[in-house]
């Protein structure tokens, strides 16, 4: 790819600043990146806790551990909790670290508002959290949401608890934080490329965030709509969502999910960034198909716009508007096609060696498949009437979103670690977490498919005896997978305090890209003065 | 170009401050809500204060961050380069709301193309019709909710089709404005950007007065049915963006009696003129799709 001819300029023009000071005022992408990475880690494993909880009411039928009001706050704050507090954050805290080294810049483009976005997050969440431990401790034990993570009217309007309009304000809060992102990322993508990097010559993280940022500041603002359509519904008398005063419920699974399916894009797009730069580095190989790749991201993203009802056959709508959607849902299965055959293409008689990003890389390719196909499946219209709501849902959000986006941020971790901290992640510990990850991770979610399949239904607290053996075994994976999870806590720890191996400047010999040209840590200040790229 | 060094600003504490008063005000707000329109089930009062506690600490950290953005500019630190970014980012801050409005406009056209004549029987819906509210009539605007409400519809042609030729006058104005800036003109720019603040605010004055009107005489209210529901939620959010983009011309008008600006450094004066055009466009829409169709 490219080459860089400028030298680096890496002396400090105004000194790094230190102690508490360095975190809280921050204009620096790395450590701003830092702290959206660990934000992004805290909430996995709070959302992975209350995972715990679910899973363990589900180990065997009947009640054990919590009543059902809570299980359904337990499922509702997961989800939230992992789509906003983990999976988004996460993907944007790789963003900041990773674009300005990757395209020659100094920083992000607004520091400021950089900053801005990560420090509303922690407030965010404290809002919406402190309904949990209220919920679960305060005096009374007033709910916490308990709508499930989609919210939909009248469950969240006529009869949400109180705790609902302090989820409608820390929603707020979170978009403002993510549209913020996003438009720093564009403009930086935009405006800050070294001379030389044109757009065609980006690597595809940038490409894929650059078209996830335009998907956040185009969904965001309309979930930002339907929240208030919500507040507006529950406290000023609106008619939004009813069907007395001339609304309709309805209404709001379409507004929802006119964000709720972008959404979905946006939680995974970037995971593809990151396939496409650890694959074409440890097989070797150039990725193969990179145009082709640039344009099946943008097709998909536009594609997203287009399918938001699919969620909704069950729903009922006009025979056409069926037709439609699920003919725009089945045709992001060809630009995704491409994506994966190209994943595969540039494995295709390459030197493969499968250091630890590598192997996280190629399970993501087959079990995001897997999640893809079930996902085709789920398309076909008089198919998702005997599909939707079941436990078959759970397991294919699951497959794209555990062992798809999660997964390539572990990827991304093992791959850049060398890079943010300066020494290599324990190939030990990383081994152990990846190989009980992937094992607990399919006897978590694969079983799901089979007892979805046979019918029984997400989101209840009980089920029928029949489902008792599946369901055992899934909370086992469950247990297993959260527990896993904490010999990657030891290796970010080590990487943290700077215990290990130390990291060359490019530490994988088949990488390359502007980011493997600076020391390992990169320094503070890394492009002072703008790299040409030839 | 390749030896320009790039800019990056200073650390400093005020996004951080900023948050904690967005929580302050969220935080408050949501209480604050709660308390005033439901007080059996809400007690206490502290959510009011709290939210304009925060809402007062929220401009305030903004003004001030400001301040130290325009003092580096003064200072000549910012590169050409960082002007690039501002306006690109504001244009992308632009689209955000328009699309915030979208959700809004996407709610009246749902409502008024597929809720309506589906509640009144339209398509397969003879039953929903027949078994929840068999009298409803399907009609746009919705003066009669299948609940039962009545309420009137606004026209188009008084108060709101007076306040749509002072809104294209203001964005006339604005551009006279905008010309004289780039011309160096400043007694030009001034005067014609006074002008257009003005009409900012004899508009809001005029929506005002129509609130007024549609709450004390025509029955028109915001809990009236989803017409009224959508009425006041469009109208009312643009009224909104109205009052931020004339507070915005404002600032940028003392700033030009401060001569920050000319022909070249001029992002915030620019910023403020496309959000006014924004602002003017939404309405323009908004007058078609609400008032007169």
């Amino acid at each position: 790819m490219s080459t860089v001819a400028a030298a680096h300029d890496d002396h400090d023009h105004h000194h790094a600043p230190t102690g508490l000071k360095r975190w809280l005022f921050s204009t620096n992408h790395k450590d701003i990146g830092t702290l959206y990475l660990w934000f992004s880690f805290a909430m996995f494993l709070a959302g992975g806790f209350m995972a715990m909880i679910i899973r363990a009411e589900l180990i065997e039928p009947g009640m054990q551990f919590v009543d059902p009001e809570f299980f359904n706050q337990m499922t509702t704050v997961h989800g939230l909790t992992m789509v906003f507090g983990a999976v988004m954050p996460g993907f944007v805290g790789l963003a900041n670290w990773m674009i300005p080294l990757m395209i020659g810049a100094p920083d992000m483009a607004l520091p400021r508002m950089n900053n801005w976005s990560f420090w509303i997050l922690p407030f965010a969440f404290a809002i919406l959290l402190s309904s949990v431990l209220l919920s679960a401790f305060g005096h009374g034990n007033p709910s916490a949401p308990n709508f499930g993570w989609t919210f939909y009217a009248p469950l969240s309007t006529k009869y949400g608890p109180a705790s609902t309009d302090l989820f409608i304000l820390s929603v707020h809060m979170m978009g403002i934080s993510s549209i913020m992102g996003a438009i720093n990322v564009i403009v930086t993508v935009f405006n800050l490329r070294a001379p030389g990097m044109t757009l065609m010559k980006m690597p595809l993280f940038v490409w894929t965030w650059l078209i996830t940022a335009f998907l956040l500041i185009a969904v965001m603002p309309v979930l930002a709509g339907a929240v208030t359509m919500m507040l507006t519904d529950r406290h000023f008398g609106t008619s939004f969502f009813d069907a007395a005063g001339g609304g309709d419920p309805v209404l709001f699974q379409h507004v929802f999910w006119f964000f709720g399916h972008p959404e979905v894009y946006i939680m995974i797009l970037p995971a593809f960034g990151i396939v496409s730069a650890i694959i074409p580095t440890f097989a070797r190989k150039q990725l193969f198909g990179y145009a082709s790749m640039v344009y099946a991201t943008a097709s998909i993203a536009l594609l997203s716009f287009v399918v938001w009802a699919h969620h909704m056959f069950t729903v009922g709508m006009p025979l056409a508007g069926t037709l439609f959607f699920m003919y725009m849902t089945m045709l992001i299965s060809v630009p995704t096609g491409v994506k994966v055959f190209n994943w595969v293409a540039t494995m295709w008689r390459g030197s493969m060696t499968f250091e630890l990003p590598m192997k996280w890389a190629i399970t993501f390719v087959i079990l995001f498949t897997c999640g893809g196909l079930s996902g085709l499946m789920l398309a076909i219209t008089p198919v998702d009437f005997q599909y939707h709501d079941t436990y078959f849902v759970v397991a294919h959000f699951h497959y794209v979103l555990v062992s798809g986006a999660v997964f390539t941020m572990f990827a991304a971790a093992y791959y850049w670690l060398p890079k943010w901290s300066g020494v290599m992640p324990s190939k030990v510990l990383g081994e152990l977490h990846f190989w009980n990850s992937l094992i607990s991770v399919n006897l978590l979610f694969f079983p799901m498919h089979f007892v979805g399949l046979a019918g029984m239904p997400r989101r209840y607290a009980d089920y029928a005896l029949q489902f008792a053996d599946y369901n055992f075994w899934i909370s086992i994976g469950g247990f297993w997978f959260g527990l896993s999870q904490l010999f990657f806590l030891a290796v970010c720890l080590q990487c943290a305090l700077k215990k290990g191996e130390k990291a060359e400047a490019k530490p994988w010999d088949g990488a390359e890209g502007l980011e493997w040209e600076v020391p390992s840590p990169a320094p503070f200040h890394t492009f002072d003065t703008p790299p040409v790229v030839k | 170009m390749a030896t320009d060094k790039y800019y990056v600003p200073e650390s400093s504490p005020w996004p951080l401050v900023a948050s904690v008063g967005l929580f302050m005000t969220a935080f408050g707000g949501a209480h604050f809500i709660q308390q005033a329109t439901d007080p059996d089930t809400f007690s206490g009062s502290w959510g009011q204060p709290l939210f304009f506690f925060g809402l007062a600490w929220l401009w305030l950290t903004i003004a001030l961050w400001w301040r130290d953005t325009i003092k580096e500019s003064r200072g000549g630190l910012h590169s050409h380069q960082l002007g690039i970014s501002y306006r690109q980012g504001m244009l992308w801050f632009i689209f955000s709301e328009v699309m915030f409005f979208g959700a809004f406009f996407g709610a009246l056209f749902y409502t008024r193309w597929l809720i309506v004549p589906w509640l009144g029987g339209a398509g397969s819906n003879a039953m929903t019709h027949e078994l929840l509210w068999p009298d409803f009539q399907a009609m746009w605007p919705l003066v009669k909710t299948p609940g039962g409400t009545t309420t009137q519809a606004m026209g188009a042609w008084g108060l709101p089709a007076i306040n749509t030729a002072i809104l294209l006058t203001s964005s006339i104005t604005l551009t006279i404005a905008h010309h004289a800036l780039l011309a160096g003109k400043r007694g030009k720019l001034i005067g014609f950007q006074a002008i257009t603040v003005l009409l900012g605010a004899i508009f809001l004055g005029l929506q005002v007065e129509e609130y007024i009107h549609a709450y004390t005489e025509m029955g028109l209210t915001l809990d009236a049915g989803i017409y009224g529901s959508l009425f006041f939620m469009l109208t009312g959010f643009h009224g909104v963006h109205v009052t931020i983009g004339t507070i915005f011309l404002a600032v940028t008008l003392i700033r030009v009696i401060k001569g920050h600006f000319d022909a070249e450094n001029n992002f915030a004066w620019e910023a403020g003129a496309w959000y006014w055009h924004f602002v003017d466009v939404v309405w323009l829409f908004l007058f078609v799709v609400v008032y007169w169709l």
